[in-house]
């Protein structure tokens, strides 16, 4: 950093240079910032904005650790710079836009050489510093190039016919504004144009786990082949903002599924925008390889001996390493599954188009019942209501129904989800804890949903949205004859995330060895990232390494309530939580009053370091704590899950940046005979503003 | 008041006193066997380039990622005065790998950014990169 500003200063530029600085500085100040806020880039862009009343819409995308690092825009920092420093043209040039550069002489090659040197020296010298373990992924912030999806058959002429998969001719040929979204069930006979015959690289499925094996098969073979072949109609996107941020944007654009941040910047959910993929006329001819897509068609079927995947239209591509990541479905309830009509007011929500469904149809009802009280039933139970009460002219009642006692129930022990659920409820949704519905039917003067819960209550809504976990996708295991784990679903995978030689498995669909936490499978963004760049790294290096990383998750549950989790976290398990004496300056709600969102959490790396070897003094706020009203009792702590009394999950409640310890303890794998001795590694006491 | 204890079933909860918190006060040491080794940051202890990390954003592995790779390693080895001398080629061939990728390899809507980064001197605004108009007509940097 010193030497920037040392090499940024009072050095006259040419206007090119100028531009490198600029953007080199940029970046360098990009890289920089991991090691501050930590997981709601959002929030981190939206300082001064009052906390919602749920909190799990601000606090945005689990683990964060997608985001926070390089946003597409440093990344086009980055190319700008040494684009700029090289211009073709030789001599100055000038600023097209910026401000005035006085005295600048003429600057020579080796200028240019040595300032584009330098500029990847600061890339190198500044992101040293930070962790490579987490994949970052980027939601493109181009607008323009969200706007160069397929457009259809109409407006491009020169397409060719029926062809609604292709990837993106070019540029040239797309036109904005126009929907991709093309009808699913057109497409399972369309012919591919250019299909390849071979690729190298072929991932079945297109989400989070496919890209990020995508992006480790790219960084270990730079000339790699690849394609990912998806069922739904978009370029590959990360669903975590579809029950978080979308809700409180104004503006959603529904092509590119872009929306509104808080600061007023459109943002794409895609990892990539368009351009970035290889047309599949080009893929093979490619001498440095690429990644092209098939969008809107399912594999049917997986073939370990011939080395082929069919596609449902039938057609054959081979392959040298293939992965799974099929990732899941909602499950389907019942009561609620019984004729079209009932399934006409019953939804569930993963994809895209699920969101902008329940959204359209959401602010014109009165009444909506979520089904479940997990992860998305509470998510989008807080969304709802936080958007009814504040944009919608008709005021939604939200009721979230469960048959666990209190919200996370599955999750949390049992005092700390009832806990919750008081915490929460006056968030305005109408909590229906310890309730099965019972039975349903379409009636009334309206055709109204009619649920009747365990308790007798009879329920009329106008729609209702299941939310009750996810089934692994595991179709094509039958014609593909593979394992399917009867106990946790998903395709049986070993340590090193193999199903068969050269098949590997990732992401939600992986019932995999955990060689330390046993045989599971996790349903979390941050698991897809690392586990789809496990297999990635071993699909390439034909290497026996495990998959050891311990994927996070986090959670927001209204103002009071945080957390982040690393391991087994099961409320069937014995825990044993240590707490500190919480006062009402320890919720992430004070935290972020007092300060702004941002500062309530920071950067997870380095925070080994941060919690071992931290000495300041402990908090005189927390030291001379009131009298603990039951309210405030479980303010903030660490919470132990354990397995025969080995530590197998950690929760930090309302505790924050401590992961990477809670990973090392995992590691760790063992027994503590004092859990509190082990509590204080961290560090609960510590303010969140002193860390930072 | 000293750190006390309930149980609630199978869950235990121990409220900690703050003066027994502190975290230099837990008697708790790892072992060495569970440090993290994953690569970390984009240069290694060893020297060599991380190409996955994640603070290359898609740099590394999108259309153009083999030439921003040989521009970078030729640069990140080069020892000629002033570094990176000998890499203009590369440089330029990265180049004209992007001109080819406008809505890429552009970025119009910056300056916006510079507001939120708290380390931006004040620096003139990036220049647009001019769009190549005929881009099917230029050849690949390969």
């Amino acid at each position: 950093m010193s030497a920037w500003s040392a090499f940024g200063g009072g050095i006259p530029f040419s206007g090119g240079l100028v531009a490198l600085r600029a953007s080199t500085w940029r970046l360098n100040a990009r890289l920089t910032r991991p090691l501050g806020p930590r997981h709601r880039p959002l929030s981190s862009l939206t300082s001064g904005l009052t906390y919602p009343a749920c909190g799990a819409g601000l606090a945005a995308w689990p683990s964060g650790q997608y985001v926070a690092r390089v946003r597409p825009s440093s990344y086009s920092h980055l190319r700008l710079g040494p684009m700029a420093a090289m211009a073709s043209t030789a001599g100055p040039e000038t600023p097209s836009s910026g401000g005035p550069q006085p005295n600048q002489p003429p600057s020579t090659p080796s200028h240019w050489v040595l300032m584009a040197g330098v500029a990847l020296v600061g890339v190198g010298l500044l992101t040293a510093k930070l962790s490579g373990q987490d994949l970052v992924y980027i939601p493109s912030m181009l607008k323009k190039a969200a706007e160069g999806a397929d457009p259809p058959e109409s407006s491009a002429p020169n397409r060719r016919s029926s062809n609604p998969v292709e990837s993106v001719t070019s540029v040239a040929t797309s036109t904005p504004d126009v929907p991709q979204n093309l009808p699913v069930t057109s497409l399972h006979r369309a012919e591919i144009p250019d299909l390849p015959r071979f690729v190298p690289y072929v991932l079945v499925g297109a989400g989070a786990a496919a890209f990020a094996a995508f992006r480790a098969i790219k960084s270990e073979d730079p000339t790699a082949k690849v394609l990912m072949i998806g069922d739904e109609n978009h370029y590959p996107y990360m669903r975590p903002p579809l029950s978080k941020e979308l809700w409180y944007s104004d503006k959603i654009e529904r092509d590119d599924i872009s929306f509104t941040q808080w600061n007023g910047r459109q943002r794409s959910l895609y990892f990539e925008p368009p351009p970035f993929f290889t047309p599949l006329s080009e893929l093979t001819e490619k001498k440095n390889g690429g990644v092209s897509i098939v969008r809107g068609h399912k594999v049917v079927k997986v073939n370990s001996v011939k080395q082929e995947v069919e596609l449902d239209n039938g057609s054959v591509v081979g392959f040298k390493k293939c992965l799974i990541a099929t990732g899941g479905r909602p499950k389907k309830f019942p009561v609620l599954d019984k004729n079209p009509l009932m399934r006409a007011k019953v939804s569930t929500f993963r994809t895209a188009q699920d969101f902008f469904d329940l959204k359209d149809k959401a602010q014109h009802m009165k009444k909506i019942a979520i089904i479940g009280g997990g992860f998305l039933g509470s998510e989008l139970a807080c969304a709802l209501a936080l958007k009814s009460r504040n944009k919608w002219d008709s005021k939604l009642e939200v009721i979230q129904i469960f048959p666990e006692n209190g919200k996370m129930g599955k999750v949390l022990p049992e005092y700390l989800s009832a806990w919750t659920t008081e915490k929460v409820r006056d968030e305005g949704v109408t909590i229906k804890s310890g309730q099965k519905i019972e039975q349903a039917e379409v009636g009334g003067p309206k055709n109204d949903l009619i649920l009747t819960l365990s308790d007798g209550e009879k329920l009329t809504v106008d729609h209702a949205v299941v939310a009750i976990g996810l089934e692994a996708n595991t179709d094509l295991a039958k014609s593909s004859r593979l394992e399917v784990d009867n106990e946790f679903g998903g395709f049986r995978v070993n340590a090193e995330l193999e199903a068969r030689s050269n098949v590997y498995v990732a992401g939600d669909a992986a019932s995999f060895y955990d060689v330390i936490l046993g045989r599971r499978r996790v349903e979390h963004h941050d698991h897809a990232i690392v586990s789809g760049r496990q297999a990635g790294l071993n699909m390439v290096r034909g290497l026996a390494q495990p998959y050891t990383h311990q994927s996070m998750f986090w959670s927001d549950l209204g103002p009071d309530v945080g957390y982040e989790a690393v391991g087994l976290i099961d409320s069937t398990l014995p825990t044993v939580g240590v707490f500190a004496r919480g006062t009402q300056g320890d919720t992430p709600k004070a935290a972020v009053t007092q300060s702004d969102e941002a500062m309530r959490s920071e950067s997870q790396e380095g925070d080994e370091s941060e919690a071992s070897s931290g000495s300041s003094p402990v908090s005189p706020r927390a030291s001379s704590s009131l009298p603990l009203a039951e309210n405030e009792k479980y303010g903030k702590g660490v919470i132990f899950y354990l397995k025969d009394d080995v530590v197998v999950g950690v929760l930090m409640w309302n505790v924050f940046n401590r992961v990477s310890l809670a990973r090392r303890i995992i590691r760790e794998n063992k027994r503590y005979e004092d859990l509190a001795d082990l509590a204080k590694l961290f560090d609960i006491y510590k303010d969140e503003e002193e860390i930072n | 008041m000293a750190s006390y204890c309930e149980e609630k079933g199978k869950d235990r909860i121990i409220f900690l006193n703050p003066m027994d918190a502190h975290p230099n006060s837990s008697s708790v040491t790892f072992s060495s066997e569970s440090e993290d080794t994953a690569p970390q940051g984009l240069v290694q202890s060893d020297g060599s380039i991380n190409w996955n990390c994640p603070c290359l954003g898609g740099m590394a592995v999108g259309p153009c990622g083999m030439e921003f790779r040989e521009a970078f390693e030729c640069f990140h080895y080069s020892e000629s005065d002033p570094k990176g001398a000998e890499c203009l080629d590369k440089f330029s061939q990265m180049q004209g790998c992007m001109k080819q990728f406008p809505d890429l390899y552009e970025s119009a809507d910056d300056p916006p950014e510079l507001g939120q980064i708290a380390e931006t001197p004040s620096d003139p605004i990036v220049p647009e990169t001019p769009t190549n108009p005929n881009p099917e007509k230029t050849e690949p940097a390969q």
